[in-house]
Order: structure tokens, then C-alpha cells, then sequence
């Protein structure tokens, strides 16, 4: 019995229906029928190279933002802050372009001292959230809304709310070359686009290949065991949150180059987007259960469904209403996935066996969290 | 074997419910097998049986909770369908999970009213009828608990009786009790005996679920064995004993072990001194009482008490996962006291925890994951985990610690709760510990799993290992243990051989000996 489940399990299209293999691609096939959907729409303006080009530059910055709350969420927790991380971290590099006063002297770094003082910004705000939520027990939701505004706050504060506008820097500071982040390509990819590529690359090998991410998603599945099993949790939860600042510290830092200006309220929201993704992704939000390839198919369902929305016409407030049922669907395909699971599987509610205690083949997993009310 | 005819004619006679010819399958599985089972009025049924026979399959569906896929259900004659568990509880039939349904934040008469609210003439809660009912219904149990009691005041066993009373108060019939004692008192054991026998001598009648075998045959009327989905024997309990039950539900003779021989004990390898634990709710209580233990390597010691007795305290302190107020832990004379749990671990000193779901396994991960979890410093290769140094010693684990499954790529939850068990203890004796303390290894799976574990521990422990493992089961300290410690309020009263008698150690933890 257990042979025949098992081996399903681990060549997950044998012997499953047409159904259960849509479920399980559904971020990937939701993508090519919006690819198809507005390629017959807008047969001219959607389909071409160009456009493909601009759309995966846009989709980066949200993607790479997705990759960090992907770790947090896989540790069962959640990042609310990462939209205000990527401001900080943009209005920080934009004000070290502007030189670093210190005692009289104004020093003026160069663009890669730049991008890594952003990123430490990043790692930093991280870090408070990771030790709020690890050591001091705040709740992860709450620590990281706390965050979402102070953070935003010191963007502000920063600039006293105004924009830096000029980036350009000037050739006898030897601190040009900013925008080359924002408006250069490599063999045509821009270099945003290769930064995801690199990021993705990363955290596929941090947490498929590396004991850090193995811990990682057995924290996230059941905290208690993995501590049990020696695992250090709370290491493991404060260099999540580390790994998500630094996310959105690159992403705020691109899209600053991009928008050759660091504005104080950019990337405001963007931690909802970067949640849908991860949620599209097939990541549970109760830990556990999610993958890098899924967060950036999210993060392209979302991003091409909006450019192809712009194309064809339909108002900003339209796109609001699509985005939102997009991930309403997702979460309710989720929930069927679950349900499926669960009735191929005999989840008792008695915590003793939670499979099998009548002899049933059981497809998968019982997440932790399966209980049931009874009324 | 007790002829058919004998059970038709003790106490009442004709069943009140029947379940004829059930299957239930699950895709190609089936989990019963045609079963027919009977439910007479005013009495007690308890259904033995291992984990996967079938028991609580039968259960959910007399229930409501899961449909059969042929056969029917005879409540009083007449034929039946539940829709769900509403439904059956419409026809008088309740099922008290171990797990209880109530919500502790709410009063006793808030919960035994929860979703059944009684509301007055201009359509507001009635809390005077209610809690009038309520005291009615608690006072026919005879427990002396105010209606206004918030739950969460309650002890389980009270917490239990509540579910009961509201259990009755929707005028159920039929009360199916699953694992009803597994976390009570041996007194709360008691109250809910008394509270059966009067239940049943009103008529109600009660289907039994549990483990704890000599429990079960103390307070039931009647016994049905399923083995495999199908009903292997019925008796009336008056007839059978212990030896009949097991028989029947392992299909042979059983035997837990007996302690490894045949090689000497090293040196003490663990060394308890003086420790003390506090109870985190009442400071002034230690529920571990400075207690010294040593266990030499390849020595099996066995910690047998009540509940609270303090086992599970004494070890997770032992492994560092629960602080202490006093005294020292040494490892092979080396004082770990200082070490954390993970620091511990790394030294030798593992813990197989008492909840394998809660505790023990990451539900979400494989097999092999779960195995590799503790141990997973020893497959680095450079930066990253090397796969097939991993996957050669989860296969040579699966071996080792014998668990059925298709490989290390399975889901844990796949694997029956004996086989689970199995990978907790697995993950740990990975680690290569000298000393493994495991609390409560039986809990939860049937005894040829039991036997197996126990024998896995034995061979251990003949290579060295010392082992302390805790028990509340009197019949698994006579197993494999070279010692029996029995704890009572966090002491050590009473060491015993293991040629000791059940009876003496029982009645040294302080529990009525049972005749």
C-alpha cells in the first residue's frame, strides 16, 4: 500500500489525472493562456520580442522582491516591510550618489560601494525584523507592519519627502554608471532581468541544494521537530528575514536605476504583490511548501497580466479588479489541491497515525495544520 | 470462542444499531471488509484492533463522517444515511474525539450549547434555561462543575465530561468514545468508568476505541476484534482476557522482548544528580524532585509512572529542551548541564520526543528528509548537501531501523504510525548518540510495530548505547529493560529486575492494582 502511494508521490503525473496535472501546473499553464489570450488581442503589440523584453524587465524587480518573501513564507512567517525596504534602500543609494558628508569632507563612492551600502540597508532592516520576530517572539505579522512604517518613515524622513532626481554622477568623482543597472543589456537581456536570473539561481540552490534550506523548510513545516532534531530555528528565521531585505534591497536599487530618481514612497504596496506571487507560486502560508520556480511564475502571471491588460486598453482600475481575482483563484486552487490531498489521504483527526489508520492509500502529505473543526 | 448466540441473549437483547456489510474503500484499498457490526442498547461495545484495521474507518462512518461505499446502517430496524456528522447526531448517535471539540476560551454552558443555542420568545439566548439544562445534564453525571465555569479552569477529565453532558443534551443514544482515556488521571479514568456504567444503565449505549487494552476490558460488555478490515472474533468480556484480545487482533503470539544478555554494561555513561524541574504554572511545585539516575552503556532502563508523574519532564530536561532549577547532567563524566538542546545532540545525548506528529516529524518533507534531518552536517560536501552521500545513508537507515516503505522519497505521511515512529527514532540514532533517551516509544502504534521498536532499541543497546525510555504501559516495562524506575511526583520510589510482577509495580506508582 504504501509502495503504490509512494511512488506516486515521487513521480507526481503517473497515474493522476488530466486534472490533478493542470492543478499542479497552473501557475505555468496560467501563464501561457494569458501569453495566448492577449498575443490574440494585441497580435502586433504583445507578442514581440521588444515588448517580451520590457515586460520581464518590469516583472524583475517584483520577482526578485518574491524570492525573499518566498524565504520568510517558507519559514511560516511574513514579510510586510519589503516594499518600504525597497524605498529605503533606493533613497539610500539615490543620497550616496549626492556624496557622503562626513566632518566636512563629502565623499563621493563609487557605484558598486553604492549598491552595497543599499543592500546592507536591506540586510539591516532585515535583521530587526528577523530579531523581533526570533527573539523577542512579536509575531511576524505585526513586527514587520511595525517595520512597513518606520521604515517608510526614515525613507521619508530622509529627504524630508522630496525625490532625488539626479543619478547620473559626474566622471571626475568617478561615480558614473548607475543607470547602467536600469538601462543596459547583456546580449539583449537587460541587466535586471540577468540579476534575477542570478538571484533565482541562488536562493534555488540555497534551498534545494544547501543545509540552510533544508532547515529552512523543516522549520517552516513543523518548528518544533526541527528543534528537536537540532535544528537552530531562530538562526534560521533571523537570515530569512535578512535574505527577504536583501531581495528588495536589489530590487529597490534596480528600480531606482531604472526610474534614474529615488523617490521616498517607491515601491509602496509592493509587499502585497510580492505575497500574491509567492501565494500563486503554490506556497503555503503556513510554511513548509513552495519553490523558487513557482514564486517567479507568480510573479510572471501577475506582471504579464498587467502589461497585457495596459495593452490592450483596460483602464488602471480594471487591472486592479483582474489582479484581484487572479490571486482569489489561486488561493481557491490552492485550497482545491489541499482538499484533493486530503481526501486521497485518510487525515484522521486523532493525532495518532495521521494517515493510513484504516489502511488507506494515502497520495501525499497531511500538512500540519490539517485539523478539522468539529462541530 | 464464544458462540454467537450467548452475546444475543445478555442484557437487552436486539441491537439498537447495526451496520450491515460495510466496505469502504479507499481508490484500490480496502479498508473494511464487508463488516457487520452490532450496537446493543445500554451497553458497552469496544472495538480492539491495531492501527490500519479498520477501527476508526468504522467509526467515521457510523458517525456521518464518511459514507460506505456498499453496505447500510440499521438504527432501531430501520435503514439509514448520514450525510454528516449533524446528521447522525440528529439520529442520536455522537462521537467524542480524543481530541475535543470544545473551545476553551467559552464557559461549560456556552459549549454545551455551541451551535444549539436555546433562544426566548423575542429571539435572544436564553442563558437561564440554558444554564439550568446545563446543570440538570452535569448533575445526572454526578460532577459538581457551575455552568459558568470558562472551560479553559477545567481539568481534562472534566473537560471530557462536558463533552459527554453536551453529548446528551442532543439526546444521544449511541456515544462513540475514541482514545477517551489516553490523557487522563488514573482517577479521571475512574470518574469516567462511573460515568459509563450509569450512562449505560440508562439505556445509552457506548462504542469503545483504545490502546490501553486492560482499560478497555474492565469497563466494556462486549468485545469485537477487527484485524485487516474485518472482524476477526466477538465476545462478551465476561469470557475473554488479555490473551484472547491480542491473539486476535495480531493473528499470533505476541512478545515484546525480553533485556539483551549476553555482554557486560561499560561505565555510566549518563549521570543525573540532584535534578530538579519547576512546573512552569506554579513555581513552587517541582515536578522533577531532585532526582539522581545513572545508566551504565548498554543498559536499557525503563521509566514507568502515572501521568504527571514527571517522566516527560525528567527527559526533555535530561536532553535540554525544558530548564532546570538544580542539579547536573554528565555525559561520559563530561558535565553538559551548560549545553543546549542542539549542543546536547551534537555530544550524544539524543531525545525521541513523546508526540511523534507534534514533535517528531516535519509532515511536509519525505521520508529521507525527515531521516537526514538531525544528521544533515555529515553530507556536506563544500557549499552544498551532497545527494548521493544523503540518499545512501537514508537507504542504509531504512534498513537499519526497518521501515516499510518504497524508499526515502516517499511522504512521511504515507507511512503507518508504527513505520513513522520508526523514522523519529531513525533521525536520532543518526546522529550516533551514546546515550538515547526516548519518551513514550509504544504511544500511539500497535504492538507489532511495538515489538519491532523495542527490538531495534535492544540491538542497540548491545552495541553500547545506554537507553532510558519511559512507558505507561505496565506491560512494556517487562520487555527489554535490564531496570524499571518508577517515578511518582517526580521521585524515584521504587527500582525493580526485570523479573519484577506487574502488580508490584503498579501498585509502587501509586495505581490501584487491577484485579
Amino acid at each position: 500500500m504504501t509502495d503504490v502511494t509512494a511512488r506516486r508521490r515521487r513521480n507526481p503525473f503517473s497515474g493522476l489525472s488530466f486534472g490533478a496535472i493542470l492543478l499542479e501546473a497552473r501557475a505555468f499553464l496560467a501563464l501561457v493562456v494569458i501569453f495566448a489570450i492577449f498575443s490574440f488581442l494585441a497580435p502586433t503589440a504583445f507578442p514581440t520580442l521588444s515588448n517580451i523584453v520590457v515586460m520581464c524587465q518590469q516583472v524583475s524587480v517584483y520577482a526578485i522582491l518574491s524570492v525573499g518573501m518566498l524565504v520568510v513564507i517558507l519559514d511560516g512567517g511574513i514579510d510586510l516591510s519589503v516594499g518600504s525596504t525597497l524605498g529605503l534602500a533606493g533613497m539610500v543609494a539615490g543620497l550616496c550618489m549626492q556624496g557622503i558628508p562626513i566632518g566636512g569632507v563629502v565623499l563621493y563612492p563609487a557605484v558598486w560601494v553604492v549598491v552595497i551600502i543599499a543592500v546592507a540597508t536591506g540586510a539591516l532592516v532585515g535583521l530587526v525584523n528577523g530579531l523581533l520576530v526570533a527573539r523577542l517572539k512579536v509575531a511576524p505579522f505585526v513586527a514587520t507592519l511595525g517595520m512597513l512604517y518606520v521604515v517608510r518613515g526614515l525613507a521619508e524622513l530622509s529627504t524630508n519627502g522630496l525625490t532625488v532626481n539626479n543619478l547620473d554622477g559626474k566622471p571626475e568623482l568617478g561615480n558614473t554608471g548607475f543607470d547602467w543597472l536600469g538601462f543596459n543589456s547583456l546580449l539583449g537581456i537587460p541587466i535586471g532581468v540577468w540579476v534575477l536570473v542570478v538571484v533565482g539561481i541562488a536562493a534555488s540552490l540555497l534551498l534545494n541544494r544547501s543545509v540552510y534550506g533544508r532547515w529552512l523548510y523543516a522549520s517552516g513545516g513543523n518548528q518544533r521537530a526541527a528543534e528537536l532534531s537540532g535544528v537552530p530555528v531562530r538562526k534560521v528565521k533571523v537570515r530569512a528575514y535578512v535574505i527577504s531585505g536583501v531581495c528588495a534591497a536589489i530590487a529597490g536599487v534596480i528600480l531606482t536605476s531604472e526610474l534614474t530618481s529615488a523617490g521616498p514612497t517607491q515601491g509602496t504596496s509592493y509587499e502585497l504583490t510580492a505575497i500574491a506571487a509567492v501565494e500563486i507560486g503554490g506556497a503555503s502560508l503556513m510554511g513548509g511548501r513552495g519553490t523558487v520556480r513557482g514564486t517567479l511564475l507568480g510573479a510572471f502571471v501577475i506582471g504579464f497580466l498587467a502589461a497585457g491588460l495596459t495593452i490592450v486598453g483596460v483602464s488602471a482600475y480594471v487591472q486592479t479588479v483582474f489582479t484581484g481575482a487572479v490571486i482569489v483563484l489561486a488561493v481557491l486552487l490552492n485550497g482545491i489541491q489541499y482538499r484533493r490531498r486530503r481526501a486521497a489521504t485518510t487525515a484522521s483527526k486523532n493525532p495518532p497515525p495521521p494517515t493510513s489508520s484504516a489502511g488507506t492509500g494515502s497520495t501525499s502529505r497531511v500538512p500540519v495544520t490539517a485539523e478539522e473543526p468539529t462541530a | 470462542m464464544v458462540a454467537e448466540h450467548t452475546m444475543r441473549e445478555h442484557k437487552s437483547g436486539t441491537p439498537v444499531l447495526s451496520a450491515r456489510e460495510i466496505v469502504k474503500t479507499y481508490g484500490a484499498t480496502r479498508a473494511l471488509k464487508s463488516v457487520n457490526f452490532d450496537v446493543h442498547a445500554g451497553t458497552v461495545t469496544t472495538l480492539f484492533g491495531e492501527n490500519g484495521a479498520g477501527k476508526s474507518t468504522l467509526m467515521k462512518i457510523l458517525s456521518g463522517v464518511e459514507q460506505p461505499t456498499s453496505g447500510s446502517i440499521l438504527l432501531d430496524d430501520r435503514q439509514v444515511e448520514f450525510a454528516d456528522t449533524n446528521d447522525a447526531r440528529a439520529h442520536g448517535i455522537s462521537i467524542i474525539h480524543q481530541e475535543l471539540s470544545l473551545a476553551s476560551n467559552l464557559s461549560v454552558r456556552d459549549n454545551m450549547f455551541m451551535g444549539r443555542e436555546l433562544y426566548n420568545a423575542v429571539g435572544r439566548v436564553d442563558y437561564k434555561k440554558e444554564e439550568q439544562l446545563c446543570r440538570t445534564v452535569l448533575s445526572d453525571l454526578a460532577e459538581d462543575i457551575d455552568p459558568a465555569t470558562p472551560l479553559s479552569e477545567l481539568r481534562l477529565g472534566q473537560q471530557q465530561l462536558v463533552e459527554i453532558a453536551r453529548a446528551l443534551l442532543a439526546d444521544s443514544r449511541i456515544l462513540i468514545m475514541d482514545e477517551p482515556t489516553s490523557a487522563l488521571s488514573a482517577a479521571e479514568v475512574e470518574v469516567l468508568f462511573r460515568v459509563i456504567d450509569d450512562l449505560t444503565s440508562r439505556g445509552v449505549s457506548i462504542v469503545y476505541i483504545s490502546h490501553h487494552l486492560e482499560e478497555a476490558l474492565q469497563v466494556t460488555d462486549y468485545a469485537v476484534v477487527l484485524r485487516d478490515g474485518a472482524i476477526t472474533a466477538t465476545a462478551l468480556a465476561e469470557d475473554i482476557d488479555l490473551e484472547w484480545i491480542v491473539r486476535h487482533m495480531v493473528g499470533e503470539n505476541f512478545d515484546l522482548g525480553t533485556p539483551p544478555t549476553g555482554y557486560e554494561f561499560g561505565d555510566v555513561a549518563l549521570s543525573i544528580e540532584d535534578l530538579s524541574v519547576e512546573d512552569p504554572k506554579d513555581p513552587a511545585r517541582l515536578l522533577v524532585d531532585h532526582l539522581s539516575l545513572d545508566v551504565r552503556e548498554g543498559e536499557i532502563v525503563c521509566l514507568y509512572g502515572l501521568m504527571g508523574a514527571g517522566r516527560t519532564e525528567l527527559l526533555e530536561a535530561v536532553a535540554g529542551r525544558t530548564p532546570t532549577v538544580s542539579g547536573d547532567v554528565r555525559l561520559n563524566e563530561s558535565d553538559v548541564s551548560k549545553l543546549s538542546l542542539r549542543e546536547r545532540l551534537a555530544v550524544g545525548l539524543g531525545l525521541v520526543p513523546e508526540d511523534r506528529q507534534r514533535d517528531g516529524l516535519v509532515q511536509t518533507m519525505t521520508v529521507g528528509q525527515n531521516l537526514s534531518l538531525a544528521s544533515l552536517g555529515e553530507f556536506v560536501r563544500g557549499l552544498f548537501i551532497s545527494r548521493p552521500a544523503e540518499r545512501a545513508h537514508v537507504d542504509e537507515a531504512i534498513k537499519d531501523v526497518r521501515v516499510k516503505t518504497s524508499g526515502g522519497g516517499a511522504m512521511i505521511g504515507s507511512l503507518s504510525g508504527g513505520n513513522q515512529q520508526k523514522v523519529v527514532i531513525g533521525k536520532i540514532v543518526s546522529t550516533a548518540p551514546k546515550v538515547l533517551l526516548l519518551d513514550e516509544p509504544s504511544r500511539g502504534i500497535d504492538i507489532g510495530a511495538k515489538s519491532e521498536v523495542f527490538r531495534l532499541i535492544a540491538e542497540r543497546a548491545k552495541s553500547g548505547l545506554a537507553v532510558v525510555y519511559s512507558t505507561s504501559e505496565v506491560g512494556e516495562c517487562l520487555s527489554i529493560a535490564h531496570r524499571i524506575i518508577v517515578l511518582r511526583r517526580g521521585r524515584i520510589v521504587a527500582e525493580f529486575p526485570p523479573t519484577a510482577s506487574k502488580e508490584e509495580i503498579m501498585a509502587s506508582s501509586g495505581e490501584a492494582v487491577v484485579a
